[in-house]
């Protein structure tokens, strides 16, 4: 939410050294944005929703250190390596999550985004707070994608961690042959869960909007999710091959790429321009629903 | 609070706190929920806003607020348009509409401070300190470290008040404010309700209680199956409604002969109550014929309208679901 919204009109009626102060009154750590993130990362609910994906990265780790003399895995590839490079341990986790924990995930925090607030009733006291329709939009949509991003590196980071404890860590071999140094390495798997985080962005577009529809947060959350499914479903279609290229889920693997020198870029724009156009498409809808809806919760 | 008084004074009595014209709300159903309603609530005015259940009193006060989109007609709140001008006129009002609403896993204080962060014209730098007079005003200052799913009914309904007071107010819109509260809580609330009024917030009040709107408001309109039947002054509706002469006594059948015979109308025999309308009667001749004609007066006088008589008047019906 950006901070020159701050509506100068609205004091008309109150006394003057009361305007003057609250032009001047820093705004960051009050505003509504700010709230909205301590609400999100402090509720008890979130937070073991991420303490269960920080605990994936450990069970792939002690399953790999337990089985390491049978190497026999999927984790697409990576997990054969993770014996060897502790990294490795970062992208088979990331490939893990992706497809399911990660999704359920966010399926759950911005399916409840506007249902869970028209749920327990406190979305009208927003409304009249005023918090005003799109600003309250907006800064749920910002403080989803920050979810995405931090339910990202909460993974890639358990399993950094997780790699460094359980296994030898040193250069990495990439896809394409070369070897790179840890630190070199470092850096692709910070790229890369950026671009996880990014991934999922379609998805929480699809949750926020499903999220207007509805007045109850566990539909909502349920839909959510079930898309995600059903894209994956659809993926398994060959007679859909026309429309699976603009599926949400299509090019989730594509972070991979970056493990090659030079990058391959095309999948990877290709996701990014996907979840872009979910994000306008949906993000647009959510609006369209949220500023026109009667709330009668 | 004498801000609130001067800027009520401010805005003069041209501009109407609320004011609805051909106001109408369809639902989705097709049912008529708030049919043409043309209310005016003047400044400074304790407002009772009186209903049975299900008609159209919620919906009315939901389209005030701008959370639903009226069918026909127009809201504005001081003379401005509600609710394009939503953002510039709400942060003056403070509402509890259908019950309090709160995050449970948030403490008392925490939940007050989401709802004035949501407010873009707080000071934050001011908000520890108003939420701290709040939630003293409405009695919660020690629970405010709670988590509010720890609170009860009456404590959430104060809470919900205490979000309506985080600034000060020119207009607060009160849903059943007394809900949920002991006798005790009722009259702190009460006794709230006539200071603010007194400091010059206009006060809209909703409530089934018909002696709370008595004792509290200076106005009072009534709702029946979504129309508005009345507004005025609280004096002016019971003013609507004839007194009535009682007489309490074994002896109802000569009782009934006197009324009829001193030209009483309307007469009534309700077991050992015998009552006329007492329009064109003088009290004291009457009494006079019942004594007089051996009748056994236990107890004899004239009965003033109260808002109930009033409101079971004007909506034929007491306080059962309508339709």
């Amino acid at each position: 939410m950006s901070l020159s919204s701050v509506q100068s009109e609205t004091t008309v009626a109150t006394p003057t050294a009361a305007v003057r102060t609250r032009r001047r009154a820093p705004r960051v750590r009050g505003t509504f944005a700010a709230n909205e993130f301590a609400v999100m990362f402090r509720r008890v609910r979130n937070l073991a929703l991420l303490c269960a994906l920080a605990a994936i990265p450990i069970a792939l780790g002690a399953a790999v250190k337990l089985t390491t003399r049978h190497p026999n895995g999927g984790g697409g590839g990576f997990i054969n390596q993770v014996s060897n490079n502790g990294l490795f341990l970062v992208f088979s986790s990331l490939t893990v999550t992706l497809p399911i924990f990660l999704p359920l995930a966010v399926g759950v925090v911005s399916g409840d985004a506007i249902s869970g607030e028209a749920g327990q009733g406190t979305l009208r006291y927003l409304l009249v707070a005023p918090v005003g329709r799109n600003r309250l939009l907006a800064v749920k949509g910002g403080a989803i994608a920050a979810f995405c991003l931090v339910a990202s590196f909460v993974v890639a980071v358990s399993a950094f961690v997780v790699g460094l404890i359980l296994f030898p860590v040193g250069p990495v071999t990439l896809l394409s042959g070369e070897s790179i140094s840890f630190g070199a390495a470092l850096v692709k798997a910070v790229l890369i869960t950026l671009l996880v985080a990014a991934s999922l962005l379609g998805l929480a577009a699809i949750g926020l909007f499903v999220s207007t529809l509805t007045d109850t947060a566990i539909a909502a959350m349920a839909v959510t999710v079930g898309v995600t499914v059903l894209s994956g479903i659809l993926q398994s279609i060959p007679q859909l091959s026309s429309i699976q290229p603009w599926l949400f889920t299509d090019q989730w693997t594509s972070f991979a790429d970056v493990l090659r020198d030079p990058v391959y870029t095309p999948n990877i724009v290709h996701n990014l321009l996907i979840q872009g156009l979910y994000v306008a498409v949906f993000g647009s809808a959510a609006w369209a629903r949220l500023s026109t809806r009667d709330v009668l919760a | 609070m004498t801000t609130a008084a001067n800027r009520a004074a401010d805005a003069g009595a041209a501009t109407t706190a609320i004011a609805t014209s051909g106001l109408s709300k369809r639902y989705r159903g097709g049912q008529l929920a708030v049919d043409g309603l043309e209310l005016s609530v003047p400044p400074g005015a304790v407002f009772g806003f009186l209903g049975p259940n299900g008609s159209g009193k919620t919906t009315t006060i939901r389209m005030l607020m701008g959370l639903i989109a009226p069918t026909a007609g127009r809201v504005e709140l001081f003379g401005e348009p509600i609710p394009q001008a939503g953002n510039r006129v709400l942060p003056r009002v403070g509402a509890l509409i259908e019950g309090p609403a709160h995050y449970p896993y948030l403490t008392g204080a925490q939940n007050l401070a989401r709802y004035d962060a949501a407010d873009r014209t707080a000071d934050p730098s001011t908000r520890a300190a108003r939420i701290g007079t709040a939630l003293e005003r409405v009695g919660l200052a020690n629970a405010a470290q709670k988590k509010a799913k720890a609170y009860s009914l009456g404590m959430k309904q104060r809470l919900g008040l205490a979000a309506a007071l985080l600034q000060p107010r020119d207009l607060l819109v009160l849903d059943e404010p007394t809900n949920g509260l002991d006798p005790q809580g009722m009259r702190e609330i009460r006794s709230l309700i006539k200071a603010l009024a007194a400091d010059g917030t206009t006060v809209f009040l909703s409530s089934h209680l018909l002696d709370e709107i008595e004792q509290v408001c200076s106005h009072a309109a009534v709702m029946s199956r979504g129309r508005l039947v009345t507004q005025g002054t609280v004096g002016e509706l019971g003013a609507g409604l004839r007194a009535r002469l009682a007489v309490s006594t074994p002896d109802a059948a000569a009782a009934e002969t006197v009324f009829k015979d001193a030209g009483g109308t309307d007469v009534r025999v309700e077991g050992e109550r015998v009552h006329c309308d007492a329009e064109g009667l003088e009290p004291d001749a009457v009494c006079a014929a019942l004594v007089a004609a051996g009748v056994r007066v236990f107890g004899f006088g004239i009965e003033r309208a109260s808002l109930e008589d009033a409101f079971v008047a004007l909506t034929g019906e007491g306080f059962d679901v309508a339709q």
